[in-house]
């Protein structure tokens, strides 16, 4: 249920503009790999390489390989969709459709590979994921209420359940916390340390003390200067980025001298 | 410096400095006064349209001696009076919804194209021609539908109905295939297209971007997220720009006075020659209409304002119905 993921030379363009260079990275299954690094440096873009989701902003490239359990899922004859149902995704704002009740937004995800399932079925797939990201108490007695009328860190929540309903071998939050109030982004550190053992899971943050707590790994990005495509400083255990790390670059964001 | 320093006891309530008072602001007066009166002039137009129609149609109710709704003749100037609006809602709404069928598919289609799968450049250019054929005067569509669609359209409508002449709507008995209701449908759905079309690109581009990453990260393909994202997102506007191009379908004028050879008959073979609308039926009778005969057509204008009223409030509601589900982000 759970896959590992290796990036080697990746490098992402968007047009003529080389937003990010030469990443080489591997992220262990079953375990949380943080992203960190200044704003713009492109840990976002790369997230969002790993799902394909950036070829979704016109003229986005890549070159370099990404790896999902040895798969190219770049080659040729992958389907993008089929990565992306493979590959889950929280976003930085919490996006449940405002349209949708709760129950359907948790299922949105399975209403699109076309099987059929029984209510029951659904019912089963709705109380786990909501379970699974620790709103089921709150919502179990409204499920058919609009998934917007819920609060901020409850609607993120709502998110993470509909990504984990269909039931990923990876999951993706690029800052699930950064909208979110204390309280809220407590309850989703907490989720996300019993997501893991069913997940591989990759989280960009800002928060390095959040990086910190929840991350086994941890990847640095920086930014040599403005204008410049942004690299992967350093990837190590989290523990040795915060207390002994190999570059003078991350020390010093760390240590909050810049960034 | 004197040794017994004065402070004042009270500060003297300054306009300036103070909290207390009401200042009165020019500018807000102004224009609230300004806007109120916008509104009610808005009011006050709709009710004295309204007034005018009921006020000037009571003479020839008073002496029609015909049922005026199930009649199909229009006679007012004969004595004794006879007409009806059967004919008329018959043609006015047939066309409408023919323009219906084939613009709201093709419209939304359009606008879908232009604001989610075309390239920048294609999508600009699309837009703008789309915006143009909006501009084009209803005259134009009018000659254009005469002169060029009707001698054009024998081959469709004979083809309609020689292979599903079976359904009445496209059987034709006569031969005969100008001058029909359909054509007159096609020219008004080439008419409101671009009206349907803007509309709803505009709405489609108001989908938040979140919404549609977070369909497609789900592993929705293109289709799929613009059912899942963008169509729920976007139906109200949907249905606002549908029913801003019906209301212009059932009110066109010249256009389909043109087109149609003026007949106050029902007839359910679309293809054939005749049919007759309200606007049209207005436009082509009014300089010759006796007193009688202009409070007649000012009957059939109410009607065409109330049909036109119902449309947009069974529009609303159908808009407002899950206004629940709007809220949040």
């Amino acid at each position: 249920m759970a896959k590992r993921i290796d990036v080697a030379d990746l490098d992402i363009y968007y047009g003529s503009f080389k937003a990010v260079e030469n990443v080489t990275l591997a992220v262990e299954p079953r375990s949380v790999t943080a992203f960190i690094g200044p704003s713009g440096c492109g840990k976002s873009s790369v997230l969002r390489t790993l799902n394909r989701l950036h070829e979704v902003i016109p003229g986005a490239y890549i070159t370099g390989k990404v790896l999902l359990d040895g798969e190219d899922i770049y080659s040729a004859d992958v389907d993008p969709v089929n990565v992306r149902r493979t590959i889950g995704m929280v976003f930085q704002r919490p996006n449940p459709f405002p349209t949708m009740t709760i129950r359907e937004n948790v299922t949105a995800g399975l209403t699109l590979d076309g099987a059929r399932r029984s209510k029951a079925e659904l019912e089963q797939v709705v109380e786990k994921s909501l379970r699974g990201a620790n709103l089921w108490d709150e919502v179990k007695d409204r499920l058919d209420r609009p998934g917007a009328g819920l609060s901020g860190g409850q609607q993120q929540r709502l998110c993470i359940a509909r990504a984990i309903a269909v039931e990923p071998q990876v999951l993706l939050m690029d800052e699930p916390c950064s909208a979110l109030d204390p309280i809220s982004t407590l309850a989703i550190e907490d989720l996300i340390e019993q997501l893991k053992l069913n997940f591989t899971i990759v989280i960009v943050t800002h928060n390095m003390q959040q990086a910190a707590r929840v991350s086994e790994t941890t990847a640095f990005f920086n930014l040599p200067a403005i204008g410049q495509p942004g690299r992967l400083v350093e990837i190590a255990p989290t523990e040795q980025i915060f207390s002994n790390p190999g570059e003078q670059a991350t020390e010093d964001y760390i240590s909050g001298r810049f960034g | 410096m004197s040794s017994t320093r004065e402070l004042p006891a009270t500060p003297a309530p300054t306009a300036s400095s103070g909290i207390k008072g009401k200042s009165v602001r020019r500018g807000d007066t102004v224009f609230r006064g300004l806007s109120r009166i916008a509104g009610i002039a808005i009011l006050l137009t709709m009710s004295l349209i309204a007034l005018f129609l009921v006020w000037r149609s009571i003479p020839s109710f008073t002496v029609n001696t015909a049922n005026f709704f199930t009649t199909s003749e229009w006679f007012p100037d004969q004595t004794p009076p006879v007409f009806g609006i059967a004919a008329l809602a018959f043609g006015t709404l047939m066309t409408s919804i023919i323009a219906m069928i084939l613009a709201v598919p093709v419209g939304i289609g359009v606008a879908l194209f232009i604001s989610h799968y075309a390239h920048r450049r294609m999508s600009a250019i699309l837009a703008f021609s789309t915006d143009l054929l909006a501009a084009v005067p209803s005259i134009i569509f009018g000659m254009w539908g005469l002169e060029f669609l009707t001698p054009h359209m024998q081959g469709l409508g004979q083809w309609l109905n020689d292979y599903l002449g079976f359904i009445p709507i496209f059987r034709n008995d006569l031969g005969q295939y100008s001058k029909s209701i359909f054509i007159a449908g096609v020219v008004l759905a080439i008419m409101i297209l671009p009206t349907i079309s803007a509309l709803s690109r505009e709405v489609f581009t108001q989908v938040p971007r979140g919404n549609i990453e977070a369909s497609l990260a789900l592993g929705a393909t293109r289709w799929e997220m613009v059912r899942q994202a963008i169509f729920p997102f976007a139906k109200p506007g949907m249905i606002s720009a549908a029913m801003l191009g019906l209301g212009r379908a059932l009110g066109e004028t010249i256009a389909v006075a043109l087109i149609l050879s003026a007949s106050n008959s029902i007839n359910w073979h679309f293809t054939e020659p005749g049919g007759n609308t309200f606007a049209a039926n207005i436009a082509l009778r009014w300089n010759e209409a006796g007193s009688t005969g202009l409070s007649a057509l000012i009957a059939s204008g109410l009607v065409l304002f109330i049909i036109t009223l119902v449309v947009n409030v069974v529009a609303r509601g159908i808009i407002s119905r899950h206004a629940e589900f709007r809220g949040g982000n």
